[in-house]
């Protein structure tokens, strides 16, 4: 079969998984609902190796295919088919988001057990899946925001899963509402380069781009800004990054799936597809640039002090993926791209580690309470420690090599992008520090409670409760179920725990620069019109990267052991001395407040002022009762002529009958 | 004779006859005082059919002389019945089909 | 003998609106039907002279004399009644007159033929109306007779009395009068069945009945 055949595989079976647990939720006993989602991704995963095997087949300049489906709109001047498109990047992304899915849902399976919603969690996860693979692989921009839009809904629903947490529901509105100003800025993009260039296939419009545009025009800077504003809210970045953290209310293996290897990665492949439009403009790559490296220290800071596990690693994502658009808006896609492919590896399993965690605590998500859990959970911890290993960028793990290709391209770009890639490698510092700030403050140290339970083989059940504000809820429909597991004692979580630690300790192997570069070859013919593809750092240069990278990673950690297992009351000076500084950090440098402030509440008094005042006064009470008021007082004047009174009707009749008279005479006469 | 005297003399006797409808308030009254217009109308009538030398004038008179008389049951059973109910024989406070 | 009629029959048409007792309205009225039927001997309509004194001044009028003894009408007050009306009615059908006089004297009616011409000899015989009656007016002859039926059934319905919906007549003379064979009893029970069908007025009748019922029935 055809390549593209493969791809449509890749986009049927999620959707049959999704059709399949939606209309049987009733009737789908036990975990078979787990199971058949996992299958189809399975199924879609091999259909995604068949389509690489089957594209590696053709020689390099033919690997661009696309095929249509049907045709979705053909009048006026718009010729839009539902068509995909099968190219190396297009193939990269469907491996992760199949691979890195499928081993989530097999984790899922034993996760969400006793969760009353477990078929509808499957549905959903499997129609998040097909948009994710929709998105990656559209051949125009219709379909592109069709997929952007199906995964900003999946995304609400998920988030929203455990639906009478009033916490859970107003975080899925928060990330929805974030999403949505991220479509309007995609499909202003898109309508921008749809009026420049008249097309709005990928390949119409990359093609025409040179010939429409010149260097940073007008439109096209416009244009990639919008793309800009969408691809950032979609992958969490400054100014739009509110949503992340609160989307932790979801369930674990939502964060871990959605917000750590694929829905967040969508800004970053956006910026990658477009990237001839984006180097036609380099003041929009240059802005994307910068933003990616301001949200990755930022992010790095905060994770630095917040406490509760999951949104450490939610600000870490944040971070990450900055340092991926970093890598996308510098020119350097191959790098990006390794990057979020390790990233997907180790930071899903980071979550899947978390997971585990708070199923052995019961539920509780502080890291406060933590501690000690290395001897109960050897199996999380040594996946949990390859993960923060990974994300630390600790020499020979997968994110050593991606984070310092990274870096090693942005500083060969040169000019302002040397105090960027700087900026990188201070906050790699920071990424590391606060990685083992995890895995030593919850494994090692003194076991807590929780801990020396599960050492004798009883997890502690506690009663269920809302994590962030601790109010107790009912185990019912619509609330997070008793049952907790861990990885320990379940063999689902240990078989998809397990792939993701040998992948994030293994995955950087194939972008060893000089040696091995696999990831740069396969994705060059996507790349091959960039004109950056033949600039590349050279060996030297990467490996004194490498070496300056494994240098800092090494100290970070070795600060967080002082901090944290040696010296532990450094913590509390330095939190003294620097106070205002703690609370800043601590407090998400105030983003949320000045949402707060500037955007909600006037929002929310502008909604009341519109029904008070617009809905009830003027359109309730003016026009309908002005309306309403005016035929009353018609019809009682009318009415007063009905008086029952006979002479009055008499006289009627003869004044009537004189005006009659009247006219007939006029009319005669005149 | 001039026969528009006549027709001066029936518009009097019909301008009367309104003049009383609108301003009597016994119904029985008003009901003369219809009488009266219909008379008005019924020398009109005739005197035209004279000038013209038409017998359907007269033809006409006579059938409003009839309708007058079935008219002139009816309401003076009516006035009967509204009497027997001790109602109060006013035309004024007549007024239960107000709207 | 026009003007001698006529100021004979605007006089009863004045006395029948001016006349506050309405027995002396009915006469007035009378005497201007007479009066009347006076002019239209004068318009050669014989036979409409003598059905107007006949039917009208006789039959009609007759009745008028009944009613008015039977309802009565007390003698209307002179105080100004009926607001507005008590002035305007008479100024409207002053301008509604002023019109009329206006229409007939102008000069724009000129069809008006003065004297009117000649007339067959016949005009106006019983003969002629009754030839005239069947063979051109026929649809209207029998119009007009359906039409006295109707009004003779209408009022004979309008004078019956309705067992059971009609209030208070305990004065005496009409309770029992009306079709009651069975006596006291059964008016206490006709009024009783009526009294669950109207259960707020009936009920103090048809206390009232019960008493009375023997006391009506002599």
């Amino acid at each position: 079969m055809s390549a593209t055949s493969y791809g449509w595989l890749v986009l049927a079976f999620p959707l049959v998984g999704m059709l399949i647990c939606a209309f049987g939720y009733r009737r789908l006993p036990g975990h078979s609902a787990g199971w058949i989602g996992s299958l189809a991704i399975l199924l879609s995963f091999v259909a995604s190796i068949l389509m690489l095997l089957e594209l590696e087949s053709r020689p390099e300049d033919q690997r661009e295919l696309v095929d249509a489906a049907f045709t979705y709109v053909h009048s006026a001047g718009i010729n839009v088919d539902v068509s995909i498109l099968v190219d190396p990047l297009s193939v990269f992304m469907c491996l992760v988001v199949s691979g890195v899915s499928f081993l989530i849902h097999v984790y899922s399976v034993s996760y969400m057990d006793g969760d009353e919603g477990f078929v509808r969690y499957f549905a959903y996860l499997n129609y998040f899946v097909f948009s994710m693979l929709l998105l990656v692989l559209a051949a125009n921009f219709v379909v592109l925001i069709v997929g952007w839009a199906f995964v900003g809904a999946a995304s609400y629903l998920l988030i929203s899963f455990w639906y009478r947490r009033t916490t859970a529901t107003r975080a899925g509105i928060k990330a929805f509402v974030i999403n949505v100003i991220g479509d309007v800025g995609l499909v202003i993009g898109a309508f921008l380069l749809f009026d420049a260039t008249g097309e709005l296939d990928f390949a119409g419009v990359f093609g025409a781009a040179d010939n429409v545009f010149t260097t940073n025009d007008g439109p096209l800077v416009a244009a990639c800004l919008m793309l800009l504003v969408g691809a950032f809210a979609k992958s969490a970045q400054l100014p739009l990054h509110t949503w992340l953290p609160d989307a932790m209310e979801g369930p674990t293996p939502v964060s871990s799936l959605i917000h750590a290897a694929t829905m967040v990665t969508a800004g970053v492949y956006l910026i990658a597809r477009t990237h001839r439009l984006f180097e036609l403009a380099p003041l929009a790559a240059d802005i994307g640039a910068i933003i990616g490296t301001a949200t990755l220290l930022f992010a790095a800071t905060v994770a630095l002090v917040v406490t509760d596990l999951k949104r450490v690693i939610a600000y870490s994502t944040i971070s990450q993926i900055g340092y991926m658009v970093l890598g996308v808006s510098a020119a350097a896609y191959g790098a990006g791209l390794f990057h979020l492919m390790t990233h997907a590896f180790f930071k899903a399993l980071l979550f899947m580690g978390a997971g585990s965690v708070i199923g052995a605590m019961a539920g509780n998500q502080s890291l406060d309470r933590m501690g000690g859990f290395r001897k109960a959970m050897p199996f999380t911890f040594v996946t949990f420690t390859a993960g923060a290993l990974a994300l630390a960028g600790f020499p020979l793990f997968s994110g050593f090599f991606s984070k310092d290709e990274v870096l090693a391209y942005t500083l060969h770009r040169g000019g302002g992008f040397v105090a960027l890639a700087v900026i990188g490698y201070l906050a790699a510092g920071l990424t590391a520090f606060y990685a083992f700030r995890m895995v030593f403050r919850v494994f090692f140290r003194a076991p807590v409670p929780e801990a020396r339970a599960l050492e004798h083989g009883h997890p502690r059940h506690g009663e269920p409760h809302n994590p962030t504000t601790g109010e107790p809820e009912d185990p019912h429909v619509g609330f997070d179920g008793t049952e907790h597991h861990n990885a320990e004692s379940s063999w689902p979580m240990k078989a998809a725990m397990g792939p993701l630690a040998v992948l994030a300790v293994i995955g950087g192997y194939i972008g060893i620069p000089g040696l091995t570069d696999t990831l740069e070859h396969f994705l060059e013919p996507t790349f091959a019109d960039s004109r950056f593809a033949d600039s590349k750092p050279s060996d030297g240069a990467e490996y004194i990267g490498l070496g300056v990278g494994a240098l800092i990673a090494i100290t970070a950690i070795a600060a967080a052991a002082l901090v944290f297992l040696r010296r532990r009351e450094l913590r509390l000076v330095v939190r003294e001395r620097f106070d205002a500084v703690h609370t800043l950090l601590f407090r998400k440098w105030y983003f949320d407040e000045a949402y707060n402030a500037a955007v909600v509440r006037p929002m929310a008094a502008f909604g009341r002022f519109a029904r008070n005042v617009i809905e009830t006064r003027f359109v309730q009470e003016t026009i309908v009762g002005g309306a309403v008021g005016l035929v009353r007082a018609g019809s009682s004047v009318a009415r007063s002529v009905q008086s029952g009174y006979l002479r009055a009707y008499a006289a009627l009749l003869v004044v009537g009958v004189t005006a009659l008279g009247v006219y007939f005479l006029i009319t005669s006469a005149g | 004779m001039d026969v528009s005297w006549f027709l001066v003399l029936s518009a009097f006797i019909f301008g009367i006859g309104a003049a009383g409808v609108l301003s009597r308030r016994n119904p029985l009254v008003v009901l003369l005082c219809l009488e009266l217009m219909l008379n008005g109308a019924n020398l009109a009538l005739v005197a035209f059919a004279r000038m013209h030398g038409d017998g359907g004038g007269q033809i006409f008179a006579l059938i409003v002389m009839v309708i007058a008389a079935c008219e002139v049951a009816v309401g003076l059973g009516i006035i009967v019945a509204i009497f027997r109910r001790r109602l109060p024989v006013d035309v004024d406070e007549l007024s239960d089909l107000r709207g | 003998m026009f003007f001698v009629a006529g100021i004979g029959a605007l006089g009863g048409a004045v006395g029948v609106v001016a006349l506050r007792n309405p027995f002396y309205s009915v006469l007035a009225l009378v005497a201007h039907l007479v009066c009347l039927a006076v002019l239209f001997l004068l318009l050669q309509a014989e036979f409409l002279a003598a059905a107007q004194v006949v039917v009208y001044a006789g039959a009609v009028m007759v009745l008028y004399v009944f009613v008015v003894a039977y309802v009565g009408g007390s003698d209307e007050p002179l105080r100004p009644e009926g607001g507005a009306l008590r002035v305007l009615g008479p100024l409207f059908a002053f301008v509604l007159v002023a019109e009329l006089c206006i229409a007939l004297l102008g000069s724009s009616l000129s069809l008006i033929d003065s004297q009117g011409g000649d007339v067959p000899a016949r005009f106006g015989t019983p003969a002629e109306i009754g030839s005239l009656l069947l063979q051109k007016f026929l649809v209207s002859f029998e119009a007009a007779s359906y039409l006295l039926l109707v009004a003779a059934v209408g009022a004979v319905v309008l004078a019956r009395r309705r067992r059971g919906l009609e209030e208070d007549e305990t004065s005496g003379l009409s309770t029992e009068a009306g079709g009651q064979p069975k006596g006291a009893p059964a008016a206490a029970k006709s009024a009783g069945g009526a009294g669950t069908v109207r259960p707020s007025g009936m009920s103090a009748t048809s206390s009232r009945l019960r008493p009375e019922a023997p006391g009506g029935n002599h």
